[in-house]
């Protein structure tokens, strides 16, 4: 087992400084905000934050006002993983050839769940198997967001989206979600782990780590999202941490191809308290909600969390 | 010193960007292309280039990462062919958007379908639009040169525009030739390394780049773009000068051949040019006055340059090696006919579409098209000006 290193014992050891700041245009509530702004928070100045095409780019950069007090680049969609591979060839060559003073920078890649699970798996792939020094963070809202609540690979089962639309004869998303964090960790990459901005001392912890490790390291952060999720503003981590009390999005660390749960869940919740706040989930049957929460079941067991309620 | 050697074309570029000291390769592999970093891989391997070589998995990534390692200040290079650059596409106009001085070897390839390896110039026309310069090689001396000027060229304050250097797929890339190789001190002397710019990607200064641009300032920055490109003629004519001066090889953005006195003259772009020079001297033995003109700069165009170069011109028989289906011919025709049409004084401008998928122009197709060309200025027009060379129907 790896050593448990924790560098922050509350969230006041956090700076006071932001380096993801204030006068973005996300809505009220937005998850991928906090989540960004603790991460940015742990990881410090001293990196460059690659951020594909999505809510986080759009909210964050209307030309000419920037909430990046850090470099920051957007390049496209489908590729930040290929952008921060070469940007993290490129200052690893100009060091080596003492061109750049030497120092260790750290490279960030954040993206949504689209640029993750879908368009950009490749890139992202590609840059794990390469071994890349490199952190890149999926901030996964379940859908694509930006665009106006479309189905991904990352959404969940029965969701309703504006193409996986709930109908006479069907019942909005009619597959599992993909298990991207599980796709990194075949990789064999040193750190894959799972978080969520309601509990945020697990979430900081886990980026300072990932960006300290040499080599790549995944992290991947359910963000409720209030319009897609059709949740109130003021539940958003209420949500988020019903997701983990559930079962739904267990908290976890993959460490040289070990797992272990960092947010135990000795009696998890029955799904519909987290599914029953949502209006993307308001359609389901009493029959969906069990099939859901039987899939839980059998994925927490895997994981070894508690048993469920009664 | 410089030294005469034999090379194949595609190493003679892979020599040039390893004595440019590039700092970042970011490789994919495609036929005709891949000799090209295969060679720079043994560089690097043997020590002989200190880059750091990325094995992207696939082409699109492979820009991806250029652009990203451009952004911190690096120097880099790359190099692709037909259904990479297309891939790539998406890339292309960021790259140039960003204004970073990427440079990158094309050889030159058919667009599918068929599954086609050999050589057109479909695959940059495709891409024509995106912001780069674009030069076209005939030989391996040419690839040599104009890859170690692209660096000083592109990285020039005054330009930051990436450089597509085109040169046919098999005709070209896989011709062994001998070139006057420069040696690593005399390309030092030349093009020092890159100046890191003070806006690059860096926690001491930090930027953000690629923002969203909304309505409001699109066009301004398309603008830009433009003015950069027209004003990266005056640099290309600058380094192409310094390196005659240093090396004495001298470069312009045509090279004409048996012009002087000619009433006719093909215009083409790339390898095919060597035949179509023999096509000249053969008609010219026959008494003809034709000449050659070989387009070595596509964007920026030209424009005022071809239109002094050409004013005793009768008729301009130009080969393009791609076309736009349904449009009004190849490109290289619509470029120059769009040019002329405000003129005055133009020559009968006659278009032909050959050598597709690596089909070979002879010697006889050429003076079919010159022969096609005087007609058509006798008042026998071709229907919309273009045709196809060598159909077989």
């Amino acid at each position: 087992m790896a050593e448990k290193k924790v560098f922050f014992k509350s969230l006041k050891d956090l700076p006071k400084e932001d380096f993801f700041v204030q006068g973005h245009r996300a809505c009220p509530g937005c998850g991928e905000t906090i989540a960004v702004r603790l991460i940015m928070k742990a990881v410090g100045p001293n990196c460059i934050v690659i951020t594909p095409t999505g809510c986080l780019e759009v909210v964050s950069s209307p030309y000419p006002y920037t909430s990046w007090a850090v470099p920051w680049y957007h390049v496209a969609f489908e590729n930040a993983a290929a952008v921060a591979s070469g940007v993290e060839a490129g200052l690893k060559a100009l060091m080596r050839k003492g061109k750049l003073e030497k120092k260790r920078i750290h490279v960030i890649a954040i993206a949504g769940d689209g640029g993750t699970a879908d368009i950009g798996l490749q890139a992202l792939s590609g840059a794990l198997e390469r071994g890349h020094d490199f952190l890149y963070v999926c901030l996964d809202n379940e859908a694509y967001m930006n665009t106006g609540i479309q189905r991904s690979g990352s959404t969940p089962y029965g969701a309703w989206t504006t193409t996986s639309a709930v109908g006479k004869i069907m019942p909005g998303k009619l597959q599992w979600k993909k298990n991207v964090p599980a796709i990194a960790a075949a990789h064999d990459i040193p750190y894959v782990a799972t978080a969520c901005p309601a509990y945020p001392l697990d979430l900081v912890n886990k980026a300072k780590k990932a960006v300290e490790i040499d080599g790549p390291a995944y992290l991947h952060v359910l963000t409720p999202c209030v319009p897609g999720w059709r949740i109130p503003s003021n539940l958003s981590i209420k949500i988020a941490r019903l997701a983990v009390q559930t079962g739904i999005f267990p908290l976890y660390e993959v460490e040289d191809g070990r797992l272990h749960v960092t947010v135990k869940v000795p009696k998890r919740k029955h799904v519909k308290e987290y599914l029953k706040l949502q209006g993307r989930f308001a359609h389901l049957t009493d029959g969906e909600i069990e099939k859901i929460q039987k899939r839980v079941d059998m994925e927490s067991e895997k994981l070894g969390l508690g048993p469920r309620e009664t | 010193m410089a030294k005469r050697i034999a090379i194949e074309c595609s190493h003679a570029i892979s020599l040039a960007a390893k004595l440019a000291n590039v700092d970042v390769v970011a490789a994919y592999p495609i036929t005709p292309q891949t000799h090209i970093v295969e060679k720079l891989s043994e560089y690097v391997a043997d020590g002989e280039l200190d880059a750091e070589y990325i094995n992207v998995e696939s082409e699109h990534s492979a820009m991806s990462a250029c652009i990203g390692a451009s952004a911190v200040g690096a120097r880099v290079f790359t190099a692709t062919a037909g259904q990479g650059l297309a891939l790539m596409h998406e890339m292309l106009f960021i790259a140039a958007g960003n204004r970073l001085p990427i440079v990158m070897a094309v050889a030159n390839r058919s667009l599918s379908p068929n599954l086609n390896i050999w050589g057109d110039q479909s695959d940059m026309m495709a891409s024509k639009d995106c912001g780069w310069i674009q030069i076209y090689a005939e030989n391996a001396q040419e690839v040599f040169d104009f890859t170690l000027q692209a660096f000083k060229i592109a990285e020039d304050e005054r330009v930051m525009l990436p450089v597509a250097i085109n040169f046919d797929g098999f005709y070209v890339t896989h011709v062994i030739e001998p070139i006057i190789a420069l040696d690593q001190e005399e390309v030092k002397k030349f093009l020092p390394p890159r100046k890191i710019p003070s806006y690059a990607l860096h926690p001491d200064h930090p930027t953000t780049w690629g923002p969203i641009g909304l309505p409001d300032v699109q066009t301004e920055l398309k603008r830009q773009l433009e003015e950069a490109l027209r004003n990266s003629k005056t640099v290309i004519k600058e380094v192409w000068k310094e390196f005659g001066d240093m090396f004495g090889r001298y470069y312009d953005f045509f090279e004409p051949y048996r012009l002087e006195d000619a009433e006719i003259a093909i215009l083409m772009m790339g390898g095919h040019c060597g035949t179509a020079r023999i096509a000249v001297d053969r008609l010219r033995e026959k008494g003809e006055k034709v000449g050659l003109i070989k387009l070595r700069l596509f964007r920026p165009f030209p424009d005022e340059e071809l239109i002094k170069l050409t004013k005793n011109l009768k008729v301009l028989a130009i080969v393009d090696k791609a076309f736009s289906p349904g449009g009004l011919g190849g490109p290289v025709f619509t470029e120059v006919k769009a040019l002329f049409y405000n003129q005055k004084i133009k020559p009968e401008i006659v278009g032909f579409i050959a050598g597709l998928g690596g089909r070979d122009i002879r010697v006889d197709e050429f003076m079919v098209a010159v022969e096609r060309a005087k007609k058509a200025l006798m008042g026998e027009k071709i229907d919309k000006g273009f045709m196809f060379l060598q159909v077989r129907e």
